[in-house]
């Protein structure tokens, strides 16, 4: 494997290979010249907008459009009846449930799609928004997930057949519970804390839209939109609307961030599809931050009950978590088919215990409809947070540091692969070092020390260090597919006869660099310059099948299947070099950006003499193609697992609870960095992301079901003065199934931050009897805590 | 009614309802599409541009309270093709991930160190707490910030990747 220092540089100065280089998007991102779907303008484009519901939970008595319809420049009103004529009242969400695309009998949370208005411009469109009369009969709302199961709760999915409770599942289970429960009754101590991971949302700066345009004289549907999977909606859309596959292109141009929450199919998209079709005309649908905040994918809004066993000397025995999910009206989560709780399971974290066990309920209440999304891997979040903040409650129990905690029970470097007692095959790891490298850069010792000086002096720090393991790049098609369709991509190359290529991938950026770091990656291979590679993605027509980027997996499975597909361009080069030098094959060694003879170093030819070769004259052995292309599917044969320790510190002020990061120490361990400066980057945000979860961001909901978290003024996202200057660290222990070793970093520190925030504020009042407070530690929160009086930071309080 | 709005040096007369915001004027009206819209409340600074070479959030301003003034935007911040030091900052900082608020936070940016042509960290941190980024947590914008404040003539012609 070619280490970062080793990659030759080209003349444009990148290496060509692994290394830090300047990202080749940045230059139209500079000047403003970015195009994001809002940017996306055509010929005769009409606007629209969504009418929402302001209920909770309500049946529609009737709706009466006429007056909208009357309206200057208004071209179309469609309701949910349009479409049920049409057949598409309803969608599939892309967990094998139903999502209506527009309400036909009942509203089922605040800001549910009602009526979709298409007019002349976003204004006019607006304006015939309250031109809509919708009478509604307000039914109660089911807002606290612990009440969504009394007898008496409403039922919100009456839609559904016989459906008599507000279950969406009754149980799903991983794990041994009768070896768990013979293990808490052995052990000197158990620790039980109910932990509380609220709903929060990703809130990516661009919102979602799209644009539509079904030609109505050849057929054909171009949709321009804000997804990370433009494949897999082409393939839901066919089946949806029973249009034709190969009529559909889905073109995802640049994307103002994602985190997930662009990866289900909104009613927003469908409706501006329907919108064109009975318009004739392209229609763009924009929503605006609120209808983001309050109608698309959320994230979390996990209850979990947490136990952990030990021995008296702080040996880890066992851990059991029992969870209520909370999925909103609809169950509309983004998630391998057979993981219903996603990868929740991985709950057993990075320590060595042998029984361990999780059980899973989830519900619906009238709230929207998502859950997995904001950088979650899959609900990996979820599992990190409860396992570190339970390490910390024992630790506390123990009287005992919780790094010397956490060091006794890292799984040692000679245990892996490895096996957790919940399934999952850890491929590989050096936890301790990580561990020891992270409180080297902190100087843990003296932060201890300064802590102490400063409790003496009635100053409240606090530390908290999370030490997480992730599971991404899913995944293996005998394992996970979405909506049956299995988690393998696939990548394209051509090298053109003048030796510059362009790769095509499945895969879709929404501010990663994958043009920079996939054209690293077949730099790395076939030693063309980086800046002679040029990236295609996003494009359903230009790029071949695969599942999009979300889970981290764009580098563990895209990235797998773009080194993959080089290797196979330069095993087909060889072939030709052997010809072109009247040589076998056997014969030629390779170095990077050339087959030479074996023995006469000097007699070779270059990738990109290959290329020409392969596209000329030259005769071409028995059997070996003309033109130096390849293309591979790559299924990956497990998850990679990339892990890190973080430490925080923070000061409290105990008279008003609040919290200021002073610093925050990050090492992960991804394995072979393609681009350091990138990786830097993407763990930086997620480290806000921690912050603000940690701290400020919480949808809440009041008693009627109104959403208290729907705009910026109320869902406070972290800015420059609350993120402190993030020190970071690597170490790196490359997936041995991987072909670069590559483990995938986008959701680490999203999923890894929040519970050393956490654990940080709780060990900073823990001298005031404190040992768990839910998330988000607003100085309201913190200040409460302090008092002994916890409160539900899902629900309105006082 | 009838406004006559400079942006970025050229003189543009339209009619335009009097409740339109100058962030739809600057992008349905002129289709200049480098300033992007992220929030309904002015939160999140994506729209940030100059008005008379005072940064402004142009979500918060009707296109009408504009007329007869002189408007700059990310498009007007690069000189004859030459890039301003706050761009060049950013790239070689990599202060920008997925770019929808590079534009207003460069406007931002550019805007604070004519001001304060030395800022300190902290005054970088403050400068710029008006503008909302969820890719970057904000390490390499300051980083970027204080680059160009360190190399004020540093642009180049040339932006190669």
């Amino acid at each position: 494997m070619t280490a970062v220092e080793d990659a030759p540089l080209s003349a444009a100065g990148n290496p060509i290979g692994f290394g830090r280089m300047h990202r080749k998007e940045d230059v139209r991102f500079l000047r403003g010249q970015g195009n994001y779907v809002d940017d996306v303008n055509l010929p005769g484009m009409l606007h629209s907008a969504i009418l929402r519901s302001p209920y909770a939970h309500a049946r529609i008595v009737s709706i009466d459009t006429s007056a909208a319809l009357a309206l200057p420049g208004v071209h179309a009103v469609i309701t949910g009846e349009t479409l049920a004529g049409l057949g598409l009242a309803w969608m599939p969400t892309l967990s094998y449930d139903t999502q209506a695309v527009l309400a036909t009998d009942k509203v089922r949370f605040q800001g549910q799609e009602v009526a979709f208005v298409v007019a002349d411009n976003r204004y006019i469109a607006r304006d015939a928004l309250e031109l809509i009369d919708v009478e509604y009969d307000p039914l109660p709302a089911v807002v606290d997930a612990k009440k969504a199961l009394d007898p008496d709760a409403p039922i919100i999915r009456d839609d559904k057949e016989g459906k008599t409770d507000n279950v969406v599942y009754e149980k799903w289970e991983a794990g041994d519970e009768a070896a768990t429960d013979a293990a808490f009754a052995a052990a000197d101590v158990v620790v039980t804390e109910d932990i509380l991971y609220p709903r929060v949302h990703p809130a990516p700066m661009e919102t979602c839209g799209s644009v539509a345009h079904m030609d109505p004289v050849t057929g054909k549907l171009k949709l321009w939109t804000t997804t990370q999977a433009p494949h897999a909606h082409r393939t839901v859309y066919a089946l949806v609307a029973g249009l034709p596959e190969q009529n559909i292109q889905v073109i995802s141009p640049d994307i103002g961030g994602g985190f997930g929450n662009k990866v289900p199919i909104y009613p927003g998209y469908v409706c501006s599809i329907v919108g064109s079709i009975v318009t004739g005309r392209p229609v763009k649908w924009m929503e605006d931050r609120s209808e983001n905040l309050m109608s698309t994918g959320f994230a979390r809004d996990y209850h979990m009950n947490v136990s952990i066993a030990s021995t008296k000397e702080g040996k880890i025995l066992a851990v059991k978590v029992d969870v209520l999910a909370d999925h909103g009206a609809f169950n509309g989560v983004a998630q391998p088919t057979k993981y219903p709780a996603g990868f929740f399971h991985i709950f057993t974290g990075s320590y060595d215990y042998p029984a361990a066990y999780c059980a899973v309920k989830a519900v619906y209440t009238n709230k929207a409809p998502g859950g997995v999304a904001y950088a979650c891997s899959f609900r990996i979040t979820e599992a990190v947070y409860a396992i570190e903040r339970i390490v910390d409650c024992l630790a506390a129990e123990l009287a005992m540091d919780p790094a010397e905690l956490r060091l006794k029970n890292l799984l040692r470097p000679e245990q892996f692969p490895y096996t957790t007692p919940t399934g999952w095959e850890y491929d590989s790891g050096d936890y301790e070092k990580t561990m020891r490298v992270a409180m080297g850069i902190a100087g843990y010792d003296d932060l201890r020390k300064e802590q102490a000086e400063k409790r003496a002096k009635g100053e409240y720090m606090g530390i908290g260090i999370s030490f997480f393991t992730e599971g991404v790049g899913a995944g293996p098609r005998k394992h996970m597919d979405i909506l049956g369709l299995g988690m393998a991509d696939g990548c394209d190359l051509r090298v053109h006869p003048t030796g510059k290529a362009q790769v095509r991938l499945s895969v879709q950026s929404q501010g990663q660099g994958h043009e920079t770091t996939f054209a690293q990656i077949v730099a790395h291979e076939l030693g063309i310059p980086p800046e002679d590679i040029e990236v295609i993605h996003g494009d359903t027509d230009n790029t071949p099948f695969g599942l999009g980027t979300y889970g981290s997996r764009s580098t563990p499975v895209s990235g797998a299947a773009a080194a993959l597909v080089a290797r196979k361009v330069r095993d087909k080069a060889r072939l030709i070099a052997a010809a072109a030098l009247e040589c076998a094959p056997d014969d030629l060694e390779w170095e990077l950006g050339r087959w030479y003879v074996k023995g006469d170093p000097e007699r070779g030819r270059t990738i990109q003499e290959i290329a020409m070769d392969a596209h000329s004259a030259l005769e071409l052995p028995e059997g070996v193609e003309g033109h130096l292309d390849a293309q591979v599917v790559y299924n990956p044969p497990n998850l990679t697992y990339p892990y890190g320790c973080y430490i925080c510190v923070v000061d409290v002020d105990p008279g008003t609870g609040q919290v200021k990061v002073r610093r925050f120490i990050a090492v992960d361990d991804c394995g072979p960095r393609i681009n350091p400066m990138i990786v830097e980057g993407q763990v930086h945000g997620g480290l806000a992301d921690g912050v603000g979860m940690a701290l400020m961001e919480v949808i809440a909901f009041d008693e009627d079901g109104n959403n208290l978290g729907g705009s910026f003024m109320d869902y406070l996202l972290p800015t420059s003065m609350e993120c402190p200057d993030w020190e970071l660290g690597e170490t790196v222990t490359p997936s041995p199934h991987h072909p670069i070793g590559a483990k995938g970093v986008g959701e680490s520190a999203t999923v890894g931050s929040p519970a050393a925030v956490v654990n940080a504020v709780i060990d900073a009042i823990s001298p005031f009897g404190v040992r768990h407070a839910d998330m988000p530690l607003t100085p309201a929160n913190v200040w409460r805590a302090i008092q002994g009086r916890n409160v539900r930071t899902d629900l309105a309080v006082e | 009614m009838q406004v006559t709005i400079t942006v970025n040096g050229v003189e543009h007369t339209r009619d335009v309802e009097p409740r339109m915001l100058l962030v739809h004027f600057i992008r349905d009206e002129l289709l200049m599409r480098g300033t992007h819209w992220g929030c309904d409340t002015s939160n999140c600074g994506a729209c940030t541009l100059w008005v008379d070479d005072e940064p402004v959030k142009s979500c918060t301003m009707l296109a009408v309270m504009a007329d007869g003034k002189s408007i700059t935007t990310v498009e007007g911040l690069a000189k004859g093709g030459e890039l301003d030091p706050v761009q060049q900052g950013f790239m070689e900082c990599h202060g920008l991930q997925c770019g929808y608020c590079t534009p207003g936070m460069m406007m931002c940016a550019r805007a604070l160190l004519d001001r304060n042509p030395h800022p300190t960290e902290e005054e970088i941190r403050e400068g710029i707490s008006g503008n909302i980024c969820r890719c970057t947590g904000y390490k390499n914008i300051v980083a970027a910030i204080q680059w160009a404040a360190d190399n004020p003539a540093a642009a180049q012609s040339e932006v190669t990747a």
